[in-house]
């Protein structure tokens, strides 16, 4: 007979304190696998820590988001936010699915259309866009966002040396009774400035209006703001109608839908207080309906929300490196994987699972990154299973900002993964080495090691 | 090391300090190694008797030991003249 599994021994002090109303289960179910595949064996194969991504995930979360709002609505776009995930393989996934590109610098933009993305479905947002980026988007027709009134007589004295006509939207921000409202980006609604540039784009006829875009800020656990802003939207684009007897294309509702992640401090987690795609989709377009259009002129609803479409279908595997106990005998771990890889810890609660079947046994443990920085942490303190050195972990839901925000910071950016629809799995990202690093930098003679 | 006498040690994990009123609980290793503790076995004669039983080498069965008991000092659990 084989010898039984050790676990480490552990001792817990039992607190007694005032329970929550709804208890929550502290039951941390394994990630054995991911899609079928191993996960001992994807890390065997690519290394350790990895970013693995599902395929068949990102698709199914297309489809259910499409889905909540085209029942709706007759005419709806989703376009892939380049900046929450911009591995050529992801955006493509979303590009197959439908989706347009949404990008926010020149270098986005560039790579969407190496991506094949045709110029036209190509939404260029954001506050800086060079005088060769605004040229080259116009020469290719994309849709520009203009953030603020230096931006919009740039592509006035742009336009006027050009052939084509640039076509252009407005960024509008707004009150929609949240704090903190944004109003960096864009255009305030409120005290007119939206409709001074709206103005000044119409009397200008070298400027083709298509479009009106918002977006109200990121993280939104509510849908009542989208209400509002909806509505406010509608009424942009009536007063436009009714004004200049100028129809847009399209309102472009921008993104920040939550995903089923846990902000830090948040009381109880993301997955059951996240809204549904449903929820946002009813909240929008139910402001949209009632507004005034004609039905011939109905405008297009375009949606960049980057967060709640990847975020569930990438992970973060690991190894666990070592336990050790801190000064006041709290327990803590150390991963492989830390906040150089791991941005969004700075926002989130992150669920992290033990990477094979472990008892439910838990211990309050402080979960650090492999960094020799005190800001690596990965969790201050959470119930953990007892996983001991060698051990592997999975921590769900990083597929957004992760691979745009990491840092090559004290150790390289690891293997990104995809397993593709047929549990066949692809690197899409190879990991760093010291020559990628080195490759971009030259020491001068004087300074070559004799 | 001993095991402060005093303490009420269950079949299933549970354990009371008298002396504080503190109740703590024991994974099953946990409980049996407290248990090999309290009737006196020595590091070496414990280590022998999880190796035998448990998949685990000696070198990382004595980490997880001084780990344990080093909470076990911390929550003092044990006799401290002779910790």
């Amino acid at each position: 007979m084989g010898k039984k599994p050790f676990e480490r021994p552990v001792i817990t002090k039992i607190n007694a304190g005032m329970p929550a109303k709804f208890g929550l289960q502290i039951r941390h179910d394994p990630i054995t696998d991911i899609d079928g595949v191993p996960l001992q064996s994807l890390m065997d194969q690519y290394g350790s820590p990895l970013f693995v991504y599902s395929e068949k995930t990102i698709r199914q979360t297309y489809i259910e988001a499409y889905r909540a709002f085209s029942s709706r609505y007759p005419n709806v776009l989703l376009a892939w936010s380049y900046k929450t995930n911009y591995i050529n393989a992801i955006c493509n996934i979303f590009h197959q699915e439908g989706a347009w590109a949404e990008v926010v610098s020149g270098f986005e933009y560039r790579k969407a259309l190496k991506n094949g993305v045709n110029g036209g479905h190509i939404i260029f947002n954001g506050p800086y866009k060079s005088t060769d980026d605004l040229i080259l988007a116009i020469n290719n027709e994309s849709l520009i966002h203009i953030d603020h009134f230096d931006e919009l007589y740039d592509i006035i004295e742009i336009s006027k040396s050009m052939e084509k006509k640039p076509k252009v939207a407005v960024r509008v921000n707004m009150d929609i009774g949240i704090y903190p409202a944004w109003d960096r980006f864009g255009f305030n609604y409120e005290n007119g400035e939206a409709w001074d540039a709206l103005n000044r784009i119409m009397h200008y006829e070298n400027l083709e209006l298509v479009g009106l875009h918002t977006h109200i800020g990121t993280y939104i656990m509510s849908t009542a703001p989208y209400k509002v802003a909806s509505k406010k939207m509608a009424d942009l684009a009536i007063g436009l109608a009714r004004k200049f007897n100028h129809h847009i294309q399209y309102i472009d509702m921008g993104g920040g839908f939550a995903s089923k992640n846990t902000l830090k401090g948040g009381y109880y987690p993301g997955s059951d207080t996240t809204p549904s795609f449903d929820d946002y989709a009813e909240a929008i377009i139910s402001e949209l309906m009632k507004a005034e259009f004609a039905p011939d002129h109905l405008p297009m609803l375009i949606l960049e929300t980057g967060r709640a479409l990847i975020d569930d279908a990438g992970y973060l595997a690991g190894t666990v490196i070592a336990n050790k106990r801190l000064a006041d005998g709290q327990r803590a771990s150390i991963l492989d994987a830390g906040v150089n890889l791991l941005f969004t810890s700075f926002w989130y609660d992150h669920d992290i699972r033990p990477g094979k079947d472990v008892s439910d046994q838990t211990e309050e443990t402080a979960i650090f990154g492999p960094l020799c920085m005190n800001i690596d942490v990965i969790r201050k303190s959470t119930a953990f299973p007892l996983l001991k050195k060698g051990d592997p972990f999975v921590i769900k839901r990083v597929g957004a900002y992760n691979n745009t925000q990491w840092l090559q910071f004290i150790t390289m950016r690891p293997n990104v993964v995809l397993i593709d629809l047929k549990g066949k799995v692809h690197i899409i990202r190879e990991k760093e080495t010291l020559e990628t690093l080195n490759q971009h930098e030259y020491t001068p003679d004087h300074l070559q090691v004799i | 090391m001993k095991i402060k006498k005093n303490l009420a040690i269950s079949d299933t994990g549970f354990v009371f300090d008298p002396s504080t009123g503190d109740s703590y609980t024991l994974n099953p290793i946990g409980l049996e190694i407290i248990q090999l503790l309290k009737n006196n076995l020595s590091l070496e004669e414990i280590t022998e008797h999880m190796t035998r039983e448990y998949d685990v080498d000696s070198n990382t069965f004595e980490r997880y030991f001084y780990d344990f008991t080093g909470m076990l000092k911390q929550m003092q659990l044990v006799i401290p003249d002779e910790a």
